[in-house]
């Protein structure tokens, strides 16, 4: 068993809906109880599953820790949907995960395991190629969007200093693939990929089973800290879609730029345009502390990363 | 995503596809050229090159491409460039290259030129006329990432971003690291300036002794003729958000775009090692960058004392 402790703890996952929480819920769910707390439904959920479906700013909530049996936390529970009013968006993100670690300290669990992302540092001209845990979270500073995932990795990073019996891990994974609907995913399952005549970054993925991977070494008694997390070695963007067989469109900045204004304001698409720089500058991250201190290694090759994102297709 | 956007999606994608016929007869007009520059290639500098480029030790994952990038194959036409422009353009002397020691070393060097034809020359030595070949890493401006071509370029062909914490990167992987002390000051200079030094910065002695890494001082020289500046005019520069703005004549002469064919000598001194705390004060550093500085210096002195000529 990957967890320090027996069977009967149980481990609270938020956002367990998501196509990420599924796969996180089937994992764990062989080794612990898993509560599960999400406003959407979970139709299709292994039957030893507990879900709650409200909203995480609820009351309820509390109700979850009342009996004093989660042994952990796993926050997956962050709202990316580009769409949604900022509003909105902040309050489920940021009030949303102020509420879970209230409750949290209140009742002393054990473990909180936060998932972040690499993109909280965002893409940068002068991003140095492989950035440590300690680089400054810049994503924010052209994609307002991103800014409340940055304040949740924040808030989480005071919480590991202000409780020190609490073992809190932040997670931050590069590009996800896999079935998982998020941008990077979206993005490479275009049938015709655009982008940036003239640029060509590196970048880092990494399968969706990996990351469940890395969510279980984090849960592991004794581990915690900030770890960043990726897949197989880099590799330039172009190489992707080749590799996915899809045909690429190479459109200037001068004119994507613009063209994607118009397109997201008529909501023709769902990639903001602030994300461009995705495929302009380089995001990359060092892994090593995860390699050394979690024992983590992607144990997806990079052909099988890049191809999960067509397992969903049919 | 609500369905209706998603078809939309697809529905634009689709006309995209259309348009996607162009790029696959450019791609086949491309790889037709590939396959006649790669022979043309062959026969220019010789089956010899292709061995040379083999025994590069590279650090390659499987798809070919090392974690910053750098891509053999289309390193191998970069090369092949500058190698024709060391060879027969610029037809360099190359001086005391045999010191370079193996594993991490820091090349550093005079900056001049206008243009960073002293960083390709420098690598090409380094390709063309050691055992093993290898392949120099230099630190590119910020600025210039955020060029279309000029990037990925770059990028392709094993240079990386200026950042403290790439050169730790690279010279821990024991890599061959090339730094102008003097940036955009040195480059930039005006030619009643030429062959002197400008301000050193401080930083790569810090992260040679943080490395533990000998230190090559290279004296270059035949840069500063290529291009006569006659000023800087630092307004037109600041407006167009670039670090210099060079006022060179020749460039409105036709072909005098190209550099001028001077002859450029390059020296390599020997190995300089330094001890101490890399976080010491900057009169400390100061004063180890000085003893590299002033090496230079005299090799600058002595090289253009044997020179006779700038063109030959």
């Amino acid at each position: 068993m990957s967890s320090g402790s027996g069977r009967g703890s149980k481990v609270l996952v938020t956002g367990i809906c998501g196509r990420l929480g599924k796969n996180v819920a089937r994992v764990l769910h062989r080794e612990r109880d898993v509560v599960g707390v999400d406003r959407r439904p979970f139709p299709d959920r292994p039957k030893d599953v507990d879900h709650r479906q409200f909203d995480l700013r609820r009351k309820r909530l509390k109700d979850v820790f009342r009996p004093g049996d989660i042994e952990a936390i796993v926050h997956l529970g962050v709202m990316h949907d580009p769409r949604a009013s900022a509003a909105d968006h902040h309050s489920w993100n940021v009030a949303g995960f102020a509420k879970l670690l209230e409750y949290a300290a209140q009742y002393q669990v054990p473990k909180l395991v936060v998932l972040s992302s690499a993109n909280v540092y965002g893409p940068q001209p002068g991003n140095a190629q492989f950035l440590s845990e300690e680089a400054p979270l810049l994503g924010g500073q052209n994609f307002s969007e991103i800014r409340d995932l940055i304040e949740v990795d924040m808030l989480a990073q005071s919480f590991f200093w202000k409780w020190p019996t609490i073992e809190t891990v932040i997670l931050r994974p590069v590009h996800i693939l896999g079935t998982v609907r998020n941008a990077a995913s979206n993005f490479l399952r275009l049938p015709a990929i655009p982008t940036l005549l003239g640029f060509d970054p590196m970048v880092q993925v990494m399968h969706e089973n990996d990351v469940v991977h890395a969510i279980q070494l984090a849960l592991k008694k004794g581990v915690r800290g900030i770890f960043n997390v990726s897949g197989p070695e880099p590799l330039p963007l172009s190489r992707i879609i080749s590799m996915l067989g899809r045909k690429q469109l190479s459109f200037p900045y001068m004119i994507a730029r613009p063209l994607l204004d118009r397109l997201w304001s008529l909501r023709l698409t769902s990639f903001p345009p602030p994300e461009l720089d995705h495929i302009r500058y380089v995001c990359m991250v060092d892994d090593s502390r995860a390699k050394e201190l979690l024992g983590y290694a992607p144990k997806a090759d990079i052909a099988t990363t890049v191809a999960a994102v067509d397992h969903d297709r049919w | 995503m609500s369905p209706s956007i998603r078809s939309k999606d697809i529905a634009l994608a689709k006309l995209g596809r259309y348009a996607g016929v162009i790029p696959a007869i450019a791609g086949l007009w491309v790889r037709q050229s590939e396959a006649a520059v790669d022979a043309a290639l062959r026969k220019l500098l010789g089956e010899e090159f292709h061995a040379r480029l083999a025994r590069v030790p590279l650090k390659l994952g499987t798809a070919g491409v090392d974690p910053f990038g750098l891509d053999p194959e289309w390193a191998k036409y970069a090369i092949w460039s500058i190698a024709s422009l060391h060879r027969h353009y610029f037809r360099s002397d190359v001086h005391g290259i045999e010191q370079v020691p193996p594993g991490r070393v820091l090349l550093v060097a005079n900056h001049s030129g206008q243009i960073p034809i002293d960083g390709a020359l420098i690598s090409a030595a380094m390709f063309m006329d050691t055992e093993p070949p290898r392949i120099v890493r230099a630190m590119i401006e910020k600025w210039a990432q955020s060029l279309p071509f000029v990037s990925t370029f770059f990028s392709r062909v094993g240079q990386v971003v200026g950042v403290p914490e790439n050169a730790r990167r690279l010279l821990e992987q024991d890599e061959a690291l090339l730094v102008f002390p003097e940036g955009v000051q040195g480059i930039s200079k005006t030619f009643d300036h030429r062959y002197q030094l400008t301000d050193f910065g401080l930083g790569f002695m810090r992260l040679a002794i943080e490395t533990n890494t000998p230190i090559v001082p290279v004296a270059v020289i035949g840069g500063e003729e290529q291009y006569v500046s006659l000023g800087n005019v630092r307004s037109l520069a600041r407006l167009f958000g670039m670090p210099a703005f060079p006022l060179i004549p020749q460039l409105f002469i036709p072909g005098g775009q190209l550099p001028l064919p001077t002859k450029y000598r390059l020296y390599f001194g020997k190995p300089m090692a330094f001890e101490g705390d890399a976080d010491d004060d900057d009169a400390v550093i100061e004063a180890k960058v000085w003893r590299v500085k002033s090496t230079i210096e005299d090799m600058l002195a002595r090289g253009l004392k044997e020179r006779t000529h700038v063109f030959w």
